[in-house]
């Protein structure tokens, strides 16, 4: 998928990441892992591999978390950037 | 959600300051618990149904207890399974409220098993999410009635058999023995396929709610990563592989197209609840409007807040002097509260009750230093003398008890209430005697006003002039006496 431009964009909110690696799991073309760092409750939080998300939403709703994931389905960096901030 | 982007819903507080501690970010659920996302799923739904302003979460016993940190939602929390009673009576008095009745396993099916059956035979236009982890979560993982046989919890540490503990319950197709409900479906909380499924039942299970149609709910399969001592995943893969065998996926009812709604202020037909207005007229409760009050009676300042025990044998009206003196309170101003002491004393022993009369609003109705005792008969007086507080007082019968009180610290007036009450033709008025002894001395209440307001609280005609008298007998018999 390297080369596959992303259509999609996710966020996570460290603080709010249990490392429960669900949306990992869940992904269905494998663009998140469990990041080395631990955040400040002793949890490997998600984080996103870089490029590949579709925007397809599947890690957003197996997430138990309620605010640890926020999901585009239509990423437009020029558009974005600044909202997400 | 539909559009563009995918976050946290708004029917969840931004930030959980309700929540002790320092992390007011991320839930109290254990990593890879099922019930945040069922959350999720509710939340997203009252959002997009624009509900949530009318929402009310009820949080049961559980580890969903604190599902009022989270809910940016009208909440209640309730008694160990009562959740679905007190989901009734929520809807019932708040006919335009969307009401969620959330509860496990251990909350709906075991402790509450009789409420849900109820509230469901009844038809409550209600919607319950129930959460089917095969385990009590909160306490540390013992046996539920939904713990699959062989299952190892704490408290079937050799795994449960059906010979010892019984065959686990499936509650969704019990509830679909019952005429009334109108949807009911179990889900499963897991791999992305079955969790969008969830989401369509979670999202049908609210609209049938607000379309008014009645009784609703649907069971989710859930992880309980920490009760299992499984990790996350290995969890979520138990509840689809495992769990989901004995527990079969699917609607066991939906009548929800058959069944004509009703919505409140739109129709008439279909499940019109009984608004509290028209039960008023049905009992004849005198409205607020054609009701005189009356000032807050001048005492001294340590009957400002007055917490009266009264306590007899059955048959001498222990109860209705504490209903008489909780009224007659309320008319003249007071905040009031009366709580009837229920058991096995009713059948012959003794029977109490506690009321309070209060210039404050009153926090809970139970007694146990009372600064009033009524002692009606003598094991009454045995058992509650020790408790009066220091510098209260005792009104006791003396036509019946011939012992009087030991206590020195006590203001202590005997009332003869039996053989006065019998002097005006019936024993049966000895309580109202007691309730004219109680205010002469103690200035609690206004007389003439309790006098002139007796049908209030004496519903036979016939009996308001007996009752009259007595409560003058009573205060007059007690005015000459010093103390
Ligand atoms: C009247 C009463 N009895 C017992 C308890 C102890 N108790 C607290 S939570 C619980 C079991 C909850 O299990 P479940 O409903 O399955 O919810 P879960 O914790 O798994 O989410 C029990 C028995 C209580 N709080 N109140
Ligand atoms: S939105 Fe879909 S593709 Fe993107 S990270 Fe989440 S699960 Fe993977
Ligand atoms: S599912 Fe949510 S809590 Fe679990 S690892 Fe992913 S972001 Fe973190
Ligand atoms: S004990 Fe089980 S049900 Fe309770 S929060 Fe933890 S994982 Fe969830």
């Amino acid at each position: 998928m390297s080369a596959k431009k992303s259509r999609g964009m996710i966020f996570f909110r460290v603080e709010e990441c249990k490392g429960c690696a669900l949306c990992v799991d869940a992904c269905p073309v494998n663009v998140l892992e469990l990041s080395s760092e631990l955040n400040s409750h002793g949890y490997h939080p998600a984080t996103y591999k870089g490029e590949g998300c579709t925007g397809c939403g599947v890690c957003y709703y197996v997430c138990p978390e309620p605010g640890g994931i926020k999901v585009y389905k239509r990423y437009d960096p020029e558009k974005h950037t600044a909202e997400v901030q | 959600m539909s559009g563009n982007i995918l976050e946290k819903p708004q029917s969840f507080y931004s930030e959980y300051t309700r929540k002790p501690g320092a992390d007011t970010l991320t839930t109290h659920y254990c990593p890879g618990c099922g019930h945040g996302v069922l959350h999720k799923l509710i939340a997203e739904a009252l959002d997009d149904f624009g509900v949530r302003e009318k929402a009310i979460f009820v949080s049961p016993v559980g580890c969903s207890v604190f599902g009022y940190y989270y809910f940016h939602t009208g909440n209640v929390q309730a008694a160990h399974g009562r959740a679905s009673a007190v989901a009734t009576a929520l809807k019932r008095a708040n006919p335009d409220s969307i009401v969620i009745s959330y509860q496990g396993d251990g909350d709906l099916a075991g402790i509450g098993g009789n409420n849900i059956l109820q509230a469901a035979n009844r038809g409550e236009n209600f919607t319950t999410f129930f959460v089917n982890n095969a385990i009590y979560g909160m306490t540390g993982g013992q046996m539920a009635p939904t713990t699959l046989i062989g299952q190892t919890t704490t408290t079937t540490p050799r795994g449960r058999t059906h010979e010892n503990e019984g065959y686990p319950l499936r509650v969704a197709e019990l509830l679909a023995t019952l005429e009334a409900p109108v949807y009911l479906e179990r889900v499963l909380i897991g791999d992305p396929k079955y969790t969008m499924k969830a989401r369509k039942a979670v999202r049908k299970a609210i609209k049938a709610q607000i379309e008014g149609k009645g009784f609703s709910m649907v069971e989710a399969l859930s992880a309980c990563p920490l009760g299992w001592k499984m990790d996350p995943v290995d969890a979520k893969n138990w509840v689809q592989d495992v769990l989901v065998k004995y527990f079969p996926l699917g609607v066991t009812r939906d009548n929800i197209s058959e069944v004509e709604g009703y919505v409140p202020g739109e129709n008439g037909n279909g499940r019109k609840p009984l608004s509290d207005r028209e039960l008023v007229k049905k009992i004849d409760i005198p409205s607020d409007e054609t009701t005189t009050t009356y000032p807050l009676p001048e005492a001294e300042d340590r009957y400002k807040h007055s917490e009266i025990k009264i306590a007899g044998f059955g048959g001498q009206g222990v109860l209705s002097l504490g209903v008489g003196l909780s009224q007659m309170g309320m008319l003249q101003q007071y905040h009031v509260s009366w709580l009837p002491s229920y058991g096995p004393e009713m059948r012959g022993g003794t029977a109490h009750c506690h009321v309070k009369l209060s210039h404050n609003p009153i926090g809970a109705p139970l007694i146990e230093k009372p600064t009033i005792l009524v002692p009606m008969n003598k094991p009454s007086l045995y058992k509650f003398e020790d408790s009066v507080v220091e510098g209260g007082d005792i009104f006791y019968n003396s036509s019946l008890i011939d012992t009087p009180p030991k206590r020195s610290d006590v203001n202590v007036y005997p009332v003869d209430a039996t053989e006065i009450a019998d002097g005006l033709g019936n024993t049966k008025a000895a309580n109202m005697v007691m309730l004219g002894a109680i205010i002469a001395k103690t200035g609690l209440l206004d007389k003439e006003a309790v006098i002139t307001e007796m049908k209030q609280i004496i519903k036979k005609e016939k009996y308001v002039e007996l009752n009259q008298n007595a409560v003058q007998a009573g205060f007059d018999a007690l005015q000459s006496v010093s103390g």
